[in-house]
């Protein structure tokens, strides 16, 4: 597989095609959180709404909305996909597991994200080869950090990418 | 193949960085328009200053300081002279877009007051305006919005073509009494089309106004003779221009510059300094406190040896050609887009930013990486004219003097595999 196959994998390229979790139905509530992510560089665009459940513990539900390239849509994609199979995930479990992506994203190649733990979303492990592209895999992830701290009324600064 | 009497096969072996490899592919580097590569010459200059007469400018006695001194305004003079300005018409800057803010916060400094009955002419009174162009690079929008806040000034953009040609009727409107500065560039870094730099400079001087023009896309890749273009002020980029990064230079006319009020203030600058105020000394050094950019200046005045070497004329014929054959090629491509492709008079350089239709320039950009061609992927720095043609980014390939008729085709037909790649053609 040249680096180029191993970046953009099928599995990529189809969730950038045909979205999992994309658009909003409505108005937000009161009760969710949102973010906005803009990458500056590139025009890439995702909002992040998400759903708590009633005791504000754990993450019921994420939609997201965006356009940009393959990598920042099908990783919205693919974590949108991955939050719905597994939720609700208990907000302390969401954390690490952004914070696993972030880590593996910054690598620079030297580390890869688990299959087990990330499904689909360990072909996006191609990524960190490419440091000019991880705020393009970052930005729903990052957007959805911001969403819950607003919808748990919680921190308002965040750490950026 | 394009006959020229410029070989860039020749020129290629005094570029050490074509000597590497990316992904496994010989480095086909498009993207002068964003930065040059340097040649050999360029970097043995700064080397042998370094080596061999480094010191600080303009103060100190000894040997060293001496000749320091007179490499580095021997290279003000050398560069002037290369761009159509007086040596006294140039002044050293961080890079373009200092030079564009220069003015703009000395005209700013002269509309508070400063610089006496002199800088009188360089006043902006409320309601006056500031007309740029809906294709302008960031650096030469931006400090002019900011100056039309400072001073209560009206920023009036003209529009351009679906082609990308300036639209000349309506800059006829918008200049006139009011206006008092006109803001331009020679070439986009997007569209590449060279705008009509006298017609507009008249309609501007009919008017009182004053011409600011950005060279940074015309300098490196056309003769241009700045004085003879009558414009008021220029920015140009040393990096853009095979030159070192961390230098670029204002021009202004020698009675411009001398009535100016400064800018950045500090040491070197001055002649008679009390607690309370200071004298300053004339145009340039006027505009350039602080310890200098002693090897960069050199080095561009390597730079411009190098392009005089190899002949200014014929290097600019050579990649008009490119231009023209990656125009063609692009356009038989389906799914391709090229903005500002003028009409039949319309000269441009060899520089083509492009949208593919169903895939985003990042993942254009990237997947030409992977073949070792370097291209810029994104806005340019020009949102406002990528929102004009509805586009948030686009892919841009720009030539340099070394660039082959053959990596040119290497391109076109890397860009004719992006679609399919990813799946959008049918």
């Amino acid at each position: 597989m040249s680096g180029l196959e191993a970046l953009y994998q099928q599995l990529i390229l189809d969730h950038s095609k045909t979205p999992h979790g994309r658009g909003f139905a409505g108005e937000k509530a009161a009760s969710e959180g949102e973010s906005h992510q803009y990458n500056p560089v590139c025009g890439d665009e995702v909002t992040v709404r998400v759903t708590l459940d009633a005791d504000g513990t754990h993450l019921a539900g994420l939609r997201w909305e965006g356009h940009g390239c393959t990598i920042s849509q099908a990783s919205a994609s693919m974590f949108a996909a991955l939050i719905d199979e597994d939720a609700p995930v208990e907000l302390g479990d969401l954390q690490s597991r952004i914070d696993r992506f972030r880590e593996v994203l910054r690598s620079r190649g030297t580390l890869t994200l688990d299959e087990e733990e990330f499904g689909d979303i360990a072909a996006l492990s191609g990524v960190s080869k490419y440091s000019q592209r991880v705020k393009c895999a970052m930005l729903a992830w990052v957007a959805t950090e911001a969403a819950v701290a607003e919808a748990s009324g919680t921190a308002t600064a965040h750490e950026s990418h | 193949m394009t006959r020229s009497v410029f070989n860039p096969v020749v020129a290629r072996a005094d570029f050490p960085i074509l000597d590497r490899t990316v992904n496994g592919r010989p480095l086909n580097y498009l993207d002068a328009a964003a930065t040059s590569q340097k040649p050999r010459a360029v970097l043995d200059a700064e080397r042998d200053y370094y080596e061999n007469a480094n010191a600080a400018v303009n103060r100190g006695a000894h040997t060293l300081a001496g000749e320091a001194t007179d490499l580095f305004e021997d290279a003000r003079a050398r560069v002037a002279r290369y761009l159509g300005a007086g040596e006294r018409e140039l002044v050293w800057t961080a890079n373009a877009t200092e030079a564009i803010n220069l003015v703009a916060y000395a005209i700013g400094n002269a509309t508070l007051g400063r610089g006496g009955a002199a800088a009188e002419r360089f006043r902006i009174a409320e309601g006056d305006e500031i007309v740029v162009t809906e294709a302008e690079h960031h650096a030469n929008l931006i400090p002019w919005q900011e100056l039309a806040v400072r001073t209560g000034a009206v920023l009036r953009p003209i529009r351009v073509h679906d082609d990308g040609r300036i639209d000349l009727d309506h800059a006829a409107e918008l200049i006139g009494a009011r206006t008092r500065v006109v803001a331009f560039a020679h070439v986009s870094n997007v569209l590449g089309i060279v705008n009509p730099v006298e017609h507009l400079t008249r309609l501007a001087h009919e008017a009182g106004a004053l011409v600011v023009l950005d060279a940074c896309q015309s300098a490196p890749n056309l003769p241009v003779d700045l004085g003879a273009l009558g414009v008021d002020f220029a920015a140009v980029s040393g990096h853009k221009m095979l030159a070192p990064t961390g230098i670029g230079a204002l021009y202004g006319r020698a009675e411009l510059l001398d009535a100016l009020p400064p800018f950045l203030t500090g040491g070197s600058m001055i002649t008679r300094v009390t607690l309370e105020s200071a004298e300053y000394l004339p145009a340039p050094q006027r505009f350039e406190p602080g310890t200098q950019r002693i090897a960069q200046a050199i080095g561009w005045a390597a730079a411009c040896d190098w392009m005089d070497e190899h002949g200014r004329a014929e290097i600019a014929d050579w990649e008009r050609g490119l231009g023209q054959r990656m125009l063609r090629g692009l356009g038989e491509i389906p799914g391709i887009r090229v903005l500002g492709l003028g009409d039949d008079a319309s000269e441009r350089i060899g520089l083509a930013a492009f949208d593919v239709e169903g895939v985003h320039a990042h993942d254009s950009g990237q997947f030409l990486d992977d073949r070792g061609i370097a291209v810029r992927v994104g806005h340019h720095c020009a949102q406002p004219l990528h929102r004009r043609f509805g586009l948030t980014a686009t892919t841009r390939a720009s030539v340099s003097p070394f660039t082959t008729a053959g990596e040119i085709d290497d391109l076109l037909e890397a860009v004719a595999g992006i679609r399919p790649f990813f799946g959008v053609s049918a």
